[in-house]
């Protein structure tokens, strides 16, 4: 599986050619605890990287999800209509938000690899 | 179903009560009837069709249950109601007594206005103490409680700069802000942006100033804020804003801290929602309604909803229609909440300013002495002393297995209601204490010694006790995540639950 890269708004990034695959990372659905409900945009939407794209709500708390990367939303992952504790048992995998076809492929060389994101949320 | 009700098992005096649908069995009734006499049905095929599906009870059975209900009711009447922000005090029964004077609480609102003077008068009395309360000049009493008096607040302030043809688009408000700023804000049009705190729980005054441009409308502050602290750069904020253009809009839900000392006028506000249900101690949290007056400053009045109470040739009359033009109208059915004026007006002079202001210096020492009480255990994460309210963060819980809801269900089986927990959402796992000036000193010692009793038992390491929390309790902890995910939002007669099982 390719490498994440992360935000410090802790989304995560795969890229999958000119497609960004994003959700959000473990420890923000660790601190969220359980998500009951998730808003996806509307494919088509174009999205700006740090601008709102999604709404995660746990029993805790609603959250903003922010874009880590401009460009068109192409797919969204139904599945968490019905399960959105997908979103707490496979953050990085199954419990995915959408897919961005990328406007800048350079915008992920910004955001924070694996060991400089755990160091991040070490310091927190 | 009387057949499931003999399954239920009552402990000691404390009854399971069933729905009343799963009481009710058909032909039970409190009255007998007489039978329908024939008519000529004129519905046009509109009859109903279907059986209308109430339950059937005797009168005494019906008695039983809403008494059985209510007394599972935990209430500021039997006992400490800690819940933030939310300024659960004592309602004095004196101001029962006076909203049930037949001259308040037997009028009509459409009653000629010559026959309510004494009732408009009170009105008129209310609102020059709220005046003099906020140092405002204006007060609109109409609003229901205190989201819709944000709301009507908002919708002012959004005439005033339409008139001006200055329409704008954007509201700020701090992390420290009721949730519900954000919800009227974006409710009355206008887009929502964040503020962030200082690293002293009070409002980043470079990130305001770098916020505020032609296109803000309002700054909304809650004053003290959520974290139960003073703004103390409120007039550096109000210049700020005032400099844009913008309005200085003052959430008042904790007014409860400085009523009496501080005129938030004085301080550069523009526009304030006060909740009598909260600072002036008239029934809330299921009790009775709210009631959500604003204050307003010169610039806005002109632009203040209908009704009012004004001097006329015969008397006090109401002015329900706006002359100029410039008001934007009604936001609620006649003229607010009269009994809940009653009821503030009675504290407000049964109390005088004296007493006012001896309540909020109350209800800030009282949550300081139980900062006092717990800060070597529990953990604060700002320094000084706050206002009404106490704000702990879940900093001492660290790698205890323990979390703030653990925590809250605990005090349930203390016998308390819990605090507010996790808002504001910018401390980690806060829990936010606000006892008021209704409580004794040996009422706060309890508090103190039950909570010292608690967070002992966390840290000396047995999450699972706490897991388990509330263990006494009629209910125990309930899964919150199935009720958010699959909720059950009606009752269905069993037949139709087994047919939908099928």
């Amino acid at each position: 599986m390719a490498e994440l890269r992360y935000s410090e708004e802790h989304e995560w990034v795969r890229v999958e050619g000119d497609i960004a695959v994003i959700g959000i990372s473990d420890y923000a659905q660790d601190q969220l605890g359980d998500v009951v409900f998730v808003e996806l945009p509307e494919p088509g939407r174009a999205v700006a990287k740090g601008e709102e794209a999604a709404v995660v709500e746990s029993v805790k708390a609603a959250s903003e999800v922010y874009a880590p990367v401009s460009g068109e939303v192409v797919e969204v992952n139904e599945p968490l209509a019905d399960d959105p504790g997908l979103v707490n048992r496979e953050p990085t995998a199954g419990g995915w938000f959408m897919k961005v076809r990328m406007a800048d492929p350079g915008e992920v060389e910004a955001l924070l690899d694996e060991a400089a994101y755990d160091s991040f949320v070490s310091g927190l | 179903m009387s057949a499931g009700t003999g399954a239920i098992r009552h402990r000691g005096l404390r009854f399971e009560e069933p729905l009343i649908f799963e009481q009710g069995a058909e032909g039970k009734t409190g009255v007998d009837l007489p039978d329908v006499p024939k008519i000529k049905d004129r519905l046009g095929g509109l009859a109903r069709k279907t059986p209308i599906g109430l339950p059937g009870l005797s009168e005494p059975q019906i008695v039983r249950h809403f008494t059985r209900l209510s007394q599972k009711n935990y209430a500021i009447d039997t006992g400490l109601y800690p819940l933030g922000s939310c300024t659960m005090k004592h309602n004095p029964r004196l101001n029962e007594k006076l909203a049930r004077l037949p001259g308040f609480g037997d009028i009509h609102p459409l009653q000629p206005e010559s026959t309510v003077q004494g009732a408009l008068a009170l009105m008129e009395r209310l609102s020059d103490w709220l005046k003099a309360l906020t140092g405002m000049p204006a007060i609109a009493l109409s609003p229901a409680a205190g989201a819709h008096g944000e709301w009507t607040g908002l919708m002012t302030i959004r005439s005033a700069h339409e008139a001006a043809g200055d329409a704008r688009k954007r509201v700020l408000v701090p992390d420290s802000a009721h949730g519900t700023n954000p919800a009227s804000a974006a409710m009355c049009g206008y887009e929502v942006a964040a503020v962030p705190l200082n690293a002293r729980g009070r409002v980043d005054l470079g990130a305001l100033k770098a916020a505020l441009d032609d296109d803000v409308a309002a700054f909304m502050l809650t004053n003290p804020n959520t974290c139960g602290l003073f703004e103390d750069e409120i007039l550096d904020q109000a210049e700020a804003v005032h400099e844009a253009g913008a309005y200085f809009y003052c959430d008042g839900a904790n007014f409860n801290a400085i009523v009496g000392r501080v005129r938030p006028g004085d301080l550069g506000i523009d526009c304030m929602h006060l909740n009598l249900h909260k600072t002036f101690s008239t029934p809330h949290g299921g009790g009775g309604p709210g009631s959500g007056p604003i204050a307003l400053c010169e610039a806005l009045v002109p632009f203040a909803p209908v009704p009012y109470v004004a001097e006329g040739p015969d008397g006090l009359r109401l002015v329900e229609s706006d002359a100029s033009g410039t008001a934007f109208g009604r936001v609620k059915g006649f003229h607010g909440q009269m009994g809940m004026f009653v009821r503030a007006l009675a504290y407000i002079l049964s109390h005088g300013i004296d007493g006012l202001r001896q309540a909020s210096s109350d209800a800030v020492l009282n949550a300081n002495y139980v900062s006092a009480g717990l800060a070597d255990l529990m953990s604060l994460p700002y320094e000084g002393p706050c206002m009404h309210e106490v704000l702990f963060d879940d900093a001492f819980l660290k790698d205890t297995g323990v979390t703030t809801l653990d925590l809250a269900k605990a005090m349930i089986d203390e016998g308390y209601h819990p605090a507010t927990i996790y808002f504001p959402l910018v401390v980690h796992g806060a829990l936010l204490l606000e006892p008021t000036e209704t409580e004794s000193k040996e009422s706060l010692d309890h508090l103190i010694a039950t909570l010292r009793r608690i967070v002992e038992r966390a840290l000396a390491g047995k999450p699972d006790e706490f897991h388990a929390a509330p263990v006494d309790a009629p209910r125990r902890r309930f899964d919150e995540t199935a009720a958010a995910r699959r909720p059950v939002l009606r009752w269905r007669p069993p037949a139709a639950e087994d047919r939908a099982a099928e």
